[in-house]
This record gives structure tokens, C-alpha cells and sequence, in this order.
């Protein structure tokens, strides 16, 4: 029995790869981020407007405004779509077109961001400039390509909530003579709608989180933006370009920004725990 | 509006919405096969790059894509599968399994360029790895290790438990019920994990470019820098090296990625048969 006991040891350690690699990567993102914040001052930091690496000059404001413009705008372009598509498949698709739909819309999750990046960059950024004007490369491009990225957390997750709403509140609903949309909207979607906030909350970590595909759409201007289609910089579209050559001081910004990303990030995380279920795998 | 109008024209919408995302998800992947197939044959896939990537192929980015992949899987699927086992064999619901899932949901919420700087000034300059498919490697292991976790998590917990109590009947130990009865049940599950986890990885761009580098020779070892396909294609399309090339490579990319999706499906098809 003690080779039962020793394996129960090791399986206990090795159950806590996930969480020691999540605490390993707060403590080393904070050592080389929190000094500069530190010395810069956290109010600076956040707050202040210019980035000037050369001249010893912190401030990300402008990157964080980014980043709020291209999130903000994936949610209002991706979510209602999202839902509509999870309402779609959990309610009105035939069952043998909502089979081959399903595993489709994983697809869209496993195409690398890259790929969304460079069509974005030829297919959507022209016409945005030739029917919407601006330079093309905008905080727009950064959201529409954002909002078809957190399509399949959306759908994914809100179609599972959808499902899991009890047959006895679509069969009561309609049997009180309400229409199929009518207990849909009165009776499923408010029964649903922790999932759907969760699907919400994940889908934005994606969009605040993802780099590549923005950094090639959003023209990384580094300026307050007032028009969506105007370029813009996010968090992390500036770490994913400055991080190629960046050294000392500026090297340690680019950490700190990675600070300020994993608070947000931790912070969606911790309230996507709260509003509900676990979410579904992917 | 009346009910019924209200109610067909959700309907429509609802309708227009599942078309839409189809129609966006075949003209993406069309348009990026469209592209880049022409330039892909036998000679792309097998040569080296030439002039940073304006002629010849993409074979050591394949290579070091491969390389990546398989460390990052050899590792983070005995540690996945171990946390799954642990989670659902050896130990009941308590604070301690909540702060193991916790951990496990947060880490799959962690952006790709966090991992990337973490992996960065973790393994290649902490632990002096440099540049290198074994600093990629782990740094991808730890990105993947969550959908692992999950995927197995739920393919073990879908084994009936009439054979966990027919095999201790036996008098088989926990280990023994576990290795001749919990994983074979629930290999296929387990195995669409590690599937995701090669496609996660085979895509990966931020994460990858910080800490196995850029660099587009063959690989010698465990510690050479490598360039993957994605990096390949990203360097390619962002400073305007060669659109052609990096269609190549997206059209090589999105085939891989496609079936990768085709196994799954197979692969959960089966599962679904099992039960």
C-alpha cells in the first residue's frame, strides 16, 4: 500500500500545476512590473498621458482608453450577435443543423488570431477607410475583428445556459399560450441570464487580453482617441510591439502594463466566478 | 406588433444571425486558402526560407512549430490528466479542489502576452534557457495545461460509476481502478484534449514570439531558437516582407487548424457512442 499512498502524493502535487503556474506568473509579472509603477507613481502611471520611453515618460492613459474603445466596441458588435447565434442554435435550428453548426463555431476559435489579424488588415481596413473614411487602421477595424474572436465564448457559453433551463419553465410558459419567442424572452433568456453574463465577462478578458490580431488592425497611434476611427494603441498591442526591443527602464513599463492587464484580467475572472456557473471548456 | 409578428420576426433574425456567422467563418477560411494555396506545394513545405522569407519555404517553421508542440503537450498532459485524476478519484469537494479549479479557470483566462512575458523573464532570463523551443515549450505547456484539466475532468466523470465500484469489488487498489478502468473509459475525452491543446498551440503567436524567438533556422536542440509558422506568417504579413509567403503559410496554418477540428469532431463523435 505505500506505492498507493506515494501515487496519491504525487497526483496531489501535480494537481497543483495549474494554480502554482498561475501564482508563479503573478509574483514574477509583479516583481518586474510593481518597482516601475512604484517609482513612477501609480496615479502617473494610469492617468498620465504621455508615453515617452527615451525621456523616462510612463503614462498609458491613451493605451487604456484603447483598449476600452476596441472592448467596448467588440461587446456591442459581438454580444447581440453571440446571443442571437446561441438563440438560434438552442431554440429554432433544426436539431441536425444545430450539430453541424456547433463544432463550426469552434472552428472559429482555433484559427489562430494571427489569421484574423492579416484579413482584417486586407479586407476589412480599405473599405473602412474608403466608405467610412479615417486612415483605415482604427479602433473600428480593432473591434470588428475583436467581435468575431469572442463569438464562439459567447455563443458557446450562452447556448449551454440556454439548455440548462428546465423544461418545466418552456413547457409552463407555453402552455399559458405564450408564442415560442414570448417564453423566450420573458421566461429563457432571464433564467439563462447568469451564463449569458459569464459568456459576457469571458468574452471581454478575450477581447482586453487578445494582441496579435489587434496589433495588425488598430495602427497603434499612440494618441487620446475621440472617433472610433481614429488608430489607437492598447495594453497590449504596446507590450506586443515594444517588447521586441525594449531594455531597462522601458523593459520594466512594458512589465507594468502586463501588471495593470493581469489586475483586469483576475478582476473579469474573479466576477465571472461570482455571476455563475464554471464555465463550459473553452 | 401582435405575438405572431413579433414571434416570426425573431424568428427571421435569429435565423439571419446563424447564417451570418456561417457565411463570415466560410469566407474567412476561403478567402485565406484562396490566397495562399497557389503558392503551396511539395517545395514550400520542404524548402528553407530565402531573402528573410521572400522566396523559398517554411520547412524548419514547421519544424519548430512541431518541436513547440510536442514539448509543450509531453508536459502538460501528464501534469492536465494527473490534476484531472486527483480531482475526481482521489478526493472529495472541499476549499482545496475549489481553489484548484479556481486556479485552473483563471489560468485559462490569462492572455497569451502575459504568458509571454512571464515565460520571458522566467524561463529564458531567470533560468537562462534563452530563446528556445524548451522556454516555448513550457510556456505553452502552462497555457494549454487548463484545457487539459477541463477536457479530462469531464471525460473521467462521465465514466459510469457502476465499473469504478465493479473494479474495487475486485479488489483491484484505487491506482489499479484508475489505470485499467477510469482511463481507458475515458481516452477518447482525453485525447480531444491534447488535440485542442496542439491546436491551441500550433496558433499561438504572442506567447511564443517572447521566448522561442524569431529565429528561421533549423533547429540542433532543445535550446536552439526557432521561428513557428505562426510567427513566420506574422513577421511575413506585418512588415510587408511578402504577402504572398504569408498567405502560404496561413493557408498551411488554417489547413492544420482545420484538421485538427476534423479529429475532434471524430473524436467526440465516438465519445458520444461510448456512453
Amino acid at each position: 500500500m505505500v506505492r498507493e499512498r506515494i501515487i496519491r502524493y504525487l497526483l496531489l502535487l501535480v494537481a497543483f500545476s495549474a494554480l502554482g503556474s498561475l501564482v508563479l506568473i503573478t509574483l514574477f509579472i509583479f516583481k518586474e512590473g510593481l518597482p516601475l509603477i512604484v517609482k513612477v507613481g501609480l496615479w502617473r502611471f494610469i492617468f498620465g498621458s504621455d508615453w515617452s520611453p527615451s525621456r523616462g515618460s510612463f503614462g498609458i492613459l491613451s493605451m487604456i482608453i484603447g483598449s476600452l474603445w476596441v472592448t467596448a466596441g467588440a461587446l456591442i458588435l459581438g454580444v447581440p450577435l453571440g446571443v442571437a447565434v446561441a438563440i438560434f442554435t438552442a431554440e429554432f435550428a433544426p436539431p441536425a443543423l444545430t450539430a453541424a453548426v456547433r463544432p463550426l463555431i469552434q472552428l472559429l476559435a482555433g484559427i489562430p488570431s494571427v489569421i484574423y489579424g492579416f484579413v482584417g488588415l486586407t479586407v476589412l481596413i480599405p473599405r473602412i477607410e474608403r466608405y467610412l473614411g479615417g486612415p483605415g487602421p482604427s479602433a473600428l477595424a480593432g473591434a470588428m475583428v475583436l467581435a468575431i474572436m469572442i463569438l464562439p465564448t459567447i455563443v458557446s457559453i450562452s447556448e449551454d445556459s440556454i439548455r440548462a433551463v428546465p423544461r418545466e419553465y418552456r413547457d409552463g410558459a407555453l402552455a399559458l399560450g405564450a408564442t415560442q419567442w414570448q417564453t423566450i424572452w420573458r421566461v429563457i433568456l432571464p433564467a439563462a441570464r447568469s451564463g449569458i453574463m459569464t459568456s459576457v465577462i469571458l468574452g471581454m478578458g478575450r477581447a482586453i487580453g487578445e494582441t496579435m490580431a489587434v496589433i495588425m488592425v488598430v495602427g497603434n497611434a499612440l494618441a487620446l482617441p475621440f472617433s472610433p476611427l481614429q488608430s489607437v494603441t492598447t495594453l497590449t498591442s504596446n507590450i506586443g510591439l515594444e517588447m521586441a526591443y525594449a531594455t531597462g527602464d522601458h523593459r520594466r513599463a512594458l512589465f507594468a502594463i502586463g501588471v495593470v492587464l493581469f489586475v483586469i484580467i483576475m478582476a473579469l475572472s474573479i466576477s465571472a466566478n461570482l455571476v455563475g456557473r464554471r464555465p463550459a471548456r473553452r | 406588433m401582435s405575438a405572431k409578428t413579433t414571434q416570426r420576426v425573431a424568428e427571421a433574425l435569429a435565423w439571419m444571425a446563424g447564417v451570418f456567422t456561417l457565411a463570415l467563418l466560410f469566407s474567412l477560411v476561403f478567402y485565406v486558402l484562396w490566397r495562399g494555396l497557389p503558392v503551396v506545394d511539395i517545395r514550400f513545405l520542404l524548402s528553407n526560407p530565402e531573402s528573410m522569407g521572400r522566396a523559398g519555404g517554411i520547412f524548419p517553421t514547421i519544424v519548430g512549430t512541431a518541436a513547440l508542440t510536442l514539448v509543450a503537450i509531453v508536459i502538460a498532459v501528464p501534469a492536465g490528466v494527473g490534476t484531472a485524476i486527483y480531482l475526481t478519484e482521489y478526493t472529495q469537494e472541499s476549499t482545496l479542489t475549489r481553489l484548484i479549479r479556481f486556479g485552473t479557470d483563471s489560468l485559462a483566462g490569462v492572455p497569451s502576452i502575459i504568458f509571454g512575458l512571464f515565460g520571458f523573464v522566467f524561463f529564458v532570463i531567470t533560468l537562462k534557457m534563452s530563446w528556445s523551443i524548451l522556454a516555448g515549450g513550457l510556456t505553452l505547456a502552462m497555457m494549454i495545461l487548463p484545457t487539459v484539466v477541463r477536457t479530462s475532468e469531464e471525460a473521467i466523470g462521465a465514466v459510469p460509476r457502476d465499473l469504478r465500484q465493479a473494479s474495487f469489488a475486485l479488489g483491484a487498489t484505487r491506482w489499479q481502478m484508475v489505470t485499467t478502468v477510469v482511463l481507458p473509459g475515458a481516452l477518447p475525452g482525453i485525447v480531444t484534449g491534447i488535440v485542442l491543446g496542439i491546436g491551441r498551440s500550433i496558433g499561438e503567436t504572442a506567447a511564443v514570439i517572447l521566448t522561442a524567438g524569431s529565429s528561421p533556422g533549423l533547429p540542433t536542440s532543445l535550446l536552439s531558437p526557432v521561428r513557428t509558422m505562426a510567427v513566420h506568417f506574422y513577421i511575413l504579413a506585418r512588415e510587408g516582407i511578402s504577402d504572398q509567403a504569408a498567405w502560404g503559410t496561413g493557408a498551411v496554418l488554417v489547413i492544420a487548424v482545420l484538421l485538427i477540428n476534423v479529429v475532434i469532431n471524430w473524436l467526440i463523435g465516438r465519445m458520444v457512442v461510448r456512453r
